[in-house]
């Protein structure tokens, strides 16, 4: 195991400003819809106009025949499915045969213009035999339905069945028993930069450049081979700037694909630019979930048993589902100590547009039920919230039942600082009436330890190029989406190399000159890129000290490198300037490249149990949060006053990046558990649009209070963990129980909403008044 | 461009582009945000919605925050634009630009434009703002990153600096 436990960070602590901060915060920044596009053809997309049915007739000849009009692509185009798991490829860029959702890509134009396109998209001729559509998990299911793809009988993509010791016997200890069912809605990642891509095919060489709002650039590289039948070799991805993600681009989009066979068949260069409703319908995210969840707890509320059933409604393909379903049982684990699991997953088909991967992945649902029941069931038992928590606190290191390695475990330290910073035991319960504080646990892997595809090369590779001029060049193919990895990069080789981090540069995500990565997701950047990156720097570093003991006439051992200086021993009679070093270490080889690698081990993939490489990590980061509201009986309206939020990275590599990945990921938290929320109507999204879609605004955002913990991990590089996913789960059940502090009521919905608030409080009242009406009849 | 379609009628329209009179041909229907983009060439300005929603794309016109996505540009005929390519004077950040960088208020970037846009606006009117008043002012403007925590602290630390 390449553990970096031995490095440490000797430069000054700072808190650095993004590396590609100002071309933010002066515009120049290019984003893919900025790209130059002269002479580019416009691609619009047709799309079906039902939820189910068999493509009885498509005709696209009064479409092509339009003047200004280059292509007309269909179904036809691309025999070949695509898909992010290579088990589950059961989708195509555009309908064949058989639509499955409203909005599914049919056929697709470039034009010379958007108008024009629009026009032909009016001039294609589909006929649908309308099939029986299901939009909940319950009617998809149900005995008799249609099967929305043939070999998934029962229209269920996966069902995961789970249990890890012994489940009775938990359950027999234990002095208290209660279950509960909690519907989460699904939710949108509404990152604000609407999906684009820019492809050009050349016919000539036969080569494909794509410039596109990817988060995974190798998956779009592969899948674009597979659809377009060309050799990867002849394929180039580029990254632009991209926007947060949050996993919205992690599975190649089908618009993608669709963009590359419109540039394959005009022979030349095609913009494609999604309206936001067409986000909505291209949006792989959170699940629509259903979760019950049974728990046991002791007297003294540890925790004996828990039994946990989740069905989500994945949509109309399968996308992520599995590993979504996976996780969301995983991840009951890791976070406190409990002697027995069972889980119950069901992933279900539906004719919606299709879920995926988004922030938290998979555990949020399950997390926010679990620290709901949790806390009513301290409640009964006339435990504090904090002591339930810390009589269930794990030991690290530790493997759990599922066989997820537990290196650092901060868990106890968040507890401990939130609880102080909101001055809990003093406020608790005496803020007056509608107030309340609600506290809940989170937990998030860094970066799942066993890749999506097995090639048996490292988990990252960062390429160092050391030239002429002193300046090193970091080449990563890690997608920087805001979330400042280039910047993680860049102080990692800095820190490691001793050099000024202004002598770096970073190049990120242009797959004809930076090493393969896997891309954005699964918070694995910081952990797996980083130690790639310290390992390089590593490698250059001791390439420089051979270069100065040469030069200096010593042994290398001898040679001390302190910041940009080079010396002999402790002497000092003669030192090199950075720029003296590598000169001559270029003598006789020129530019040089070196590299790094990082891989996780096999004993970090994860338990043999089918699906068991899901939830494996090196690292899982901690999170502890409370928080504040106020609750107006009389409209439902909820405020936040204020969130405290605790979080175990490991190592603040860059303590402003941290702040910032934590209270991005609290206040997403908090859109999810009080105002977003995608709902159907026969099938067409009902909140496609940003006014519907109900992101807070930054009236509605609270202050944050963000408390940083450092248990300095063994793996991690400078001892640090993923700091971006792990406190999002937190936030919605820390509402809801600061709400059932507030007045007494439990709600089992997400989002809160003023309209779901009331109907809680109405239902109170009218049982209120049964209760009443008993006691005077008796 | 198609032929034998009808083509909107096009007009000269003359405007101040970040201190720069200029005159082009735009379409009647023509919004703010299709000229500042695809005539100006300046694409610091976003769309990031269908009309209206986020803000991504405001801009000031005659000092005041508009949305450019719901903008058309004749309307524009004889007034100021400013947009986020005219903050910066030879190259060095304005104090929003400055501030938001130091504080990390920009994570992805995108709203980034938009958000100084809309706090240029209001320091202009009002130098010293509560942060009441920077949530009010912003309140139109979305950013999906950031939890607008260092939003705040961005505006504020620029309303403290030396302009």
């Amino acid at each position: 195991m390449n553990a970096n436990g031995g490095s440490t960070l000797t430069l000054e602590r700072r808190r650095v400003p993004l590396i590609d901060g100002i071309d933010k915060v002066t515009g120049r920044a290019r984003y893919t819809a900025d790209l130059d596009h002269a002479g580019a053809l416009i691609g619009r997309i047709f799309r079906s106009p039902v939820s189910h049915g068999e493509i009885l007739k498509l005709d696209i000849s009064k479409a092509r025949a339009l003047d200004g009009v280059f292509a007309v692509v269909t179904g036809d185009d691309c025999p070949h499915t695509y898909g992010v798991l290579p088990v589950t490829m059961n989708e195509y860029p555009m309908a064949r045969g058989r639509v499955r959702y409203r909005g599914e890509p049919v056929a697709a134009v470039a034009a010379i213009d958007a108008a024009t396109a629009q026009r032909a998209l009016g001039l294609i001729d589909c006929e649908i035999r309308e099939l029986p559509a299901y939009y909940t998990s319950a009617d998809a299911r149900a005995p008799g339905a249609v099967l929305l793809h043939d070999n998934k009988p029962g229209n269920l993509e996966r069902e995961v069945h789970h249990i890890f010791g012994d489940l009775a016997a938990g359950f027999a200890q234990a002095d208290l028993v209660r279950e509960e069912t909690i519907n989460c809605a699904e939710v949108n990642h509404a990152q604000i930069e609407p999906h684009a891509a820019l492809a050009e095919f050349d016919p000539a060489s036969g080569r494909l450049t794509m410039q596109s709002v990817s988060q995974v650039g190798y998956y779009l590289h592969l899948m674009l081979a597979r659809c377009l039948e060309l050799d990867e070799s002849r394929i180039s991805i580029i990254k632009p700037f991209v926007v947060g993600g949050f996993g919205a681009r992690v599975e190649v989009l089908n618009f993608e694909i669709v963009t590359a066979l419109l540039a394959k068949a005009v022979g030349g260069k095609v913009l494609m630019e999604l309206t936001r409703e067409e986000n909505f319908l291209t949006h792989r995210a959170r699940p629509q979930t259903d979760v019950r969840l049974k728990l046991g707890i002791k007297r003294d509320g540890r925790l004996t048993a828990c039994e946990c059933e989740a069905i989500q409604r994945g949509g109309a393909y399968a996308g992520y589902g599995i590993v979504t379903i996976l996780y969301a049982g995983a991840l009951l684990q890791g976070l406190y100590d409990i002697p027995a699991i069972k889980y119950d997953g069901y992933r279900v088909y539906a004719n919606l547009p299709p879920c995926g991967a988004m922030r938290g992945h998979g555990s949020v649902d399950t997390r926010h039920t679990f620290e709901c029941l949790l806390d009513r069931m301290a409640r009964e038992l006339g435990l504090d919230p904090f002591a339930v928590r810390r009589v269930n606190l794990l030991q690290a290191p530790t493997r759990t039942m599922n066989d997820l390695m537990i290196n650092s475990y901060g868990l106890a330290e968040c507890l401990d600082k939130v609880e102080r910073a909101s001055r809990w035991k003093e406020r608790r319960g005496k803020l007056g009436p509608g107030k309340g504080l609600g506290m809940a646990c989170s937990h998030y892997v860094s970066g799942a330890a066993k890749p999506i595809h097995w090639t048996g090369e490292p988990h990252a590779v960062v390429h160092l190029k050391l030239d002429f001029d002193g300046s090193i060049t970091a080449l990563t193919g890690a997608a920087d989406i805001g979330q400042g990895s280039s910047t993680m990069v860049a102080i990692s080789v800095a820190e490691t190399l001793g050099v000024s981090l202004d002598r770096i540069r970073v190049v990120a995500g242009d797959s004809a000159l930076t090493p393969k990565d896997n891309g954005a997701y699964s918070s694995r950047i910081t952990f797996m890129v980083g130690n790639a990156a310290i390992d390089a720097a590593r490698n250059l570093k001791a390439m420089l000290i051979e270069a100065a003991a040469r030069k200096l006439e010593a042994r290398s051992e001898d040679i001390e490198c302190a910041g940009e200086t080079f010396r002999v021993g402790s002497g000092a009679q003669s030192s090199l300037t950075f720029d003296e070093v590598a000169k001559a270490a270029l003598v006789d080889v020129g530019a040089h490249t070196v590299k790094g690698t990082f891989t996780c081990p096999p004993e970090a993939q994860g338990g043999k149990h089918k699906g068991g490489a899901v939830g494996s990590t090196m690292g899982f980061s901690y999170a502890a949060q409370v928080v504040e509201v106020t609750v107006a009986e009389d409209t439902g309206i909820v405020k936040v006053d204020k969130v405290w939020t605790a979080l175990d990275c490991g190592r603040a590599i860059n303590p402003l990046a941290v702040e910032g990945q934590i209270e991005g990921s609290v206040w997403m938290g908090m859109g999810q558990a009080m105002s977003e929320e995608t709902r159907y109507l026969d099938g067409l999204p009902a909140h496609a649009s940003l006014l519907e879609y109900r992101v807070p605004t930054i009236s509605e955002s609270p202050p944050f209070e963000v408390l940083i913990v450092e248990s300095n991990d063994l793996f991690g590089p400078f001892g640090a963990k993923e700091a971006s996913e792990g406190a999002l789960a937190g936030f919605p059940p820390a509402l809801v129980n600061a709400i059932a502090n507030a007045i007494g009521v439990d709600l089992d919905e997400l989002p809160v909403t003023p309209d779901r608030l009331m109907e809680a409080l109405v239902e109170r009242r009218r049982a209120q008044r049964r209760g009443a009406m008993r006691k005077a009849a008796s | 461009m198609a032929v034998g379609y009808p083509q909107p009628k096009k007009q000269i329209l003359r405007l101040n582009l970040n201190g720069r009179w200029r005159e082009d041909a735009v379409a009647d229907n023509q919004l703010l945000i299709e000229y500042l983009r695809n005539i100006a060439r300046l694409t610091g300005t976003k769309t990031g919605c269908d009309g209206g929603e986020c803000g991504a794309c405001t801009v000031l016109v005659d000092g005041q925050p508009m949305s450019s996505c719901i903008t058309l540009a004749v309307r524009c005929e004889g007034r100021s634009v400013e947009t986020i390519e005219g903050l910066t004077e030879q190259g060095r950040l304005h104090r929003l630009q400055q501030a938001f960088h130091e504080k990390l208020g920009a994570q992805c970037g995108f709203c980034t434009p938009g958000m100084i846009m809309s706090a240029e606006a209001l320091l202009r009117h009002n130098p010293h703002p509560s942060d009441d008043a920077i949530r009010d002012a912003l309140s139109g403007n979305l950013c999906r990153c950031t939890g607008y925590v260092k939003i705040i602290e961005s505006v504020r630390a620029a309303a403290e600096a030396v302009p």
